[in-house]
């Protein structure tokens, strides 16, 4: 009878555990190889604490190639990936075509009402949350302070682009290779036309009218590109038509740049130990022509689940612990508050400990700066700040990327690269139904 | 009879073999060199070949970050397993196409051949639909089959170049000997095509080790093998060339031994048949 029990039991207790053991869900993230997201993933054993019941697998990917991956995936239904990381650019397109889950309903603890409104903004289609934002940019003026004072200049808070090209012609020192200004001219949509975009907007350009016509033939556009080929092509690098954020990044480290206008991420490696210059970095906002809209974009990596999950419960509980507000300060226990990733939460802001990182206020005034819906001067039918959220894009963007590269490489004309940019966008825009 | 080289010609032939040979290495070794160097010394203008902070905290980072294990043993049952099935099947194809050759053989070979000039995204979308719905997706014996489909057109091709070197009567003598058809693939055909059948071997297994296309879009997690290893160290923002560079030298080492030990191997038989 006892041995039968004892039987019984251990029959039992062997249930419980294999029950326990097939309970386990796994999901599987995809992800960027950035700093924040590689940090996370030495921290998983505070989401393990708290969910036992949950073991991520961790894909990460070159953006482009986890781009392509998860696009083929959500298209064709595959449901390999229960957690995506992507960009402000996609979470419009993507949640409007019903590819991803709504956030709607995390738990009220997680104080949706808490992440910055910018940043919510992008994320948000008709209402619904469909990514949560894991770290959020914008782009500012990084620029030499001692190079500023010897040149007797001050740097505004918030500059004009006459401001900009002054100092730059100040700083700019051949002999010495200080370069006054370093910008993007690697082709790309995310590359080059991130930033002329964002700066065609201060300048009052946009990529098309109320009914899609494309707008490269207007005059706000020739004055974007001749100012912007003149300030690099007098104050800045040689070879600037390969420069992408890596470069440039390598040359202010380097100490061959007097200004360098980029995303708020760079903050932290221009001033942290690989930087020749880091105690001489000042910053401030993107800038202006006067006409109310600034040049500085909106970007988020934030996480989102495609529908084609089946776990997507799973997945909420790690989004959810992955953006809260506990997260930010775990990571500030144990890597500082430097190290938190930045511009997604008021409260982060208004944490006295992180008012205290250098570059903090400066990301948040240029978060705040910019508004997605409206990005420029004259409406628009598109939502995106530094890119048109609509799936040619991609394809349109960098197609414009090389014309415009192109004439930065001396190998076109202003006035052609407009023309070409104006016809081939055209083109597509034709082709897609957009236009007659 | 072979004509003797004026010392001179020969002294021209050997620099220019030197720098051929130093100017298709010099990118593996700039990136060998760059994965002992610090991100900062890895990215500095004007480039620098050898620097002063010479470090291993690159090797040490991408060990710590990754499960190599796992990448590595994944390419080695990928390449090894697809190259085998590949010549399981290719080996009796290749006999029937150079000893009993019918009208269409070499139209056969030549549509064969034609399919490796397809780019590979054409046939994304099916594969990828297929390999989920039955269930290949991020397996092992999904990537096998995939790289050996991949890569049969090269390996029948090479096969069957070999074949054609073989004097069919060797074949006809096992026959009237008493051979089947079995008998005389494994006991006569194959020893003798065996230094052809060594470098197909290691040219597709060198083919599958560095496939990145279908290697990394077809699997996730558990399959993945080290060209995915490699794709993870790439970054969008903030220096990773120096961490990169140790990922492909860690990913293309075991291959690169391989290669080196088996050169003779290689050379043979890629030359096998070249020189009448």
């Amino acid at each position: 009878m006892t041995l039968s029990l004892r039987a019984l039991l251990g029959a039992t207790a062997a249930l419980a555990l294999t029950g326990a053991a097939m309970a386990e869900t796994t999901i599987t993230v995809a992800t960027v190889n950035n700093g924040d997201m590689i940090r996370m993933q030495g921290l998983m054993d505070d989401f393990y604490a708290k969910h036992p019941d949950i073991k991520v697998e961790w894909v990460t990917l070159e953006e482009n190639v986890l781009r392509q991956n998860v696009t083929t995936d959500i298209a064709t239904g595959g449901g390999q990936y229960d957690v995506l990381t992507i960009g402000t650019y996609e979470v419009p397109i993507w949640g409007k075509q019903g590819w991803l889950v709504s956030l709607n309903d995390l738990p009220a603890e997680y104080d949706v009402d808490d992440l910055l409104p910018a940043i919510r903004g992008g994320l948000t289609v008709d209402g619904n949350l469909y990514a949560a934002p894991f770290y959020g940019e914008s782009s500012m003026v990084m620029y030499r302070k001692d190079l500023m004072e010897a040149a007797g200049l001050t740097m505004p808070d918030a500059p004009t682009w006459a401001d900009i090209e002054k100092a730059a012609a100040a700083m700019t020192n051949r002999d010495a290779e200080i370069n006054g200004v370093c910008l993007r001219g690697k082709a790309g949509w995310g590359e080059n036309m991130a930033f002329l975009t964002a700066m065609s907007n201060s300048f009052g350009a946009r990529w098309f009218d109320e009914n899609w016509n494309p707008q490269f033939d207007q005059p706000e556009w020739k004055a974007t590109l001749d100012f912007y080929l003149n300030l690099m092509n007098q104050y800045g690098p040689p070879g600037a038509s390969n420069n992408g954020f890596n470069e440039n990044l390598t040359l202010f480290q380097q100490g061959k740049c007097g200004m360098w206008i980029d995303a708020t991420v760079a903050a932290s490696f221009v001033t942290g130990a690989d930087s020749t210059v880091a105690d001489k970095v000042g910053f401030a906002l993107a800038p202006d022509n006067g006409l109310g809209k600034r040049g500085n974009w909106l970007w988020a990596w934030s996480l989102a689940i495609p529908s084609s999950s089946d776990a997507q419960d799973a997945a909420k509980a790690f989004v959810n612990w992955a953006t809260s507000k506990e997260y930010l300060e775990l990571v500030a226990s144990k890597e500082g508050w430097a190290n938190v990733p930045p511009g997604t939460r008021t409260s982060l802001y208004e944490n006295p400990e992180y008012a205290a990182v250098p570059f903090a206020k400066m990301t948040l005034d240029s978060i705040n700066a910019a508004d997605p819906n409206n990005p420029t001067v004259k409406p628009v039918p598109y939502v995106g700040v530094q890119f048109v959220a609509i799936p040619e894009f991609q394809g349109i963007g960098t197609t414009v990327g090389e014309i415009f590269s192109a004439a930065l490489a001396g190998q076109k004309t202003a006035d052609e690269a407009l023309a070409e940019a104006q016809a081939a966008v055209t083109e597509e825009m034709k082709a897609s139904g957009y236009i007659q | 009879m072979a004509r003797a080289q004026s010392p001179r010609r020969r002294l021209i032939a050997t620099l220019a073999a030197w720098g051929v040979a130093l100017t298709i290495f010099f990118p593996v070794l700039w990136m060998i060199l760059t994965s002992f160097k610090t991100e900062a010394s890895a990215v500095a203008m004007p480039p620098q070949l050898f620097t002063a902070d010479w470090t291993l905290e690159n090797y040490a980072e991408v060990w710590q970050r990754s499960d190599y294990p796992r990448f590595f043993w994944n390419s080695v049952f990928i390449s090894i397993g697809s190259t085998l099935l590949g010549l399981a099947i290719a080996i009796p194809a290749a006999w029937s196409m150079a000893f009993v050759p019918g009208r269409r053989t070499k139209d056969l070979l030549m549509w064969m051949l034609s399919t490796k000039m397809m780019p590979a995204v054409a046939v994304l979308i099916p594969l990828y639909l297929v390999f989920q719905r039955i269930g290949l997706f991020d397996t092992r014996l999904g990537l096998i089959l995939a790289l050996m489909l991949m890569n049969l057109p090269i390996i029948i091709w090479m096969l069957y170049t070999y074949f054609k070197e073989i004097p069919a009567e060797i074949l006809e003598a096992a026959r009237m000997d008493g051979a089947n058809l079995w008998n005389e693939i494994v006991y006569v055909l194959t020893p003798m095509a065996l230094p052809g059948i060594a470098s197909t071997m290691l040219l597709n297994i060198i083919l599958a080790w560095n496939e990145a296309f279908w290697t990394i879009t077809l699997t996730t997690t558990k399959a993945a093998p080290l060209s995915a290893f490699i794709a993870s160290f790439s970054a969008p923002q903030g220096l990773f060339y120096a961490k990169l560079s140790a990922a492909s030298a860690m990913a293309i080492l075991p291959i690169l031994i391989l290669g080196w030990f088996s050169q003779k191997q290689l050379v043979r038989g890629l030359t096998f048949g070249a020189v009448k």
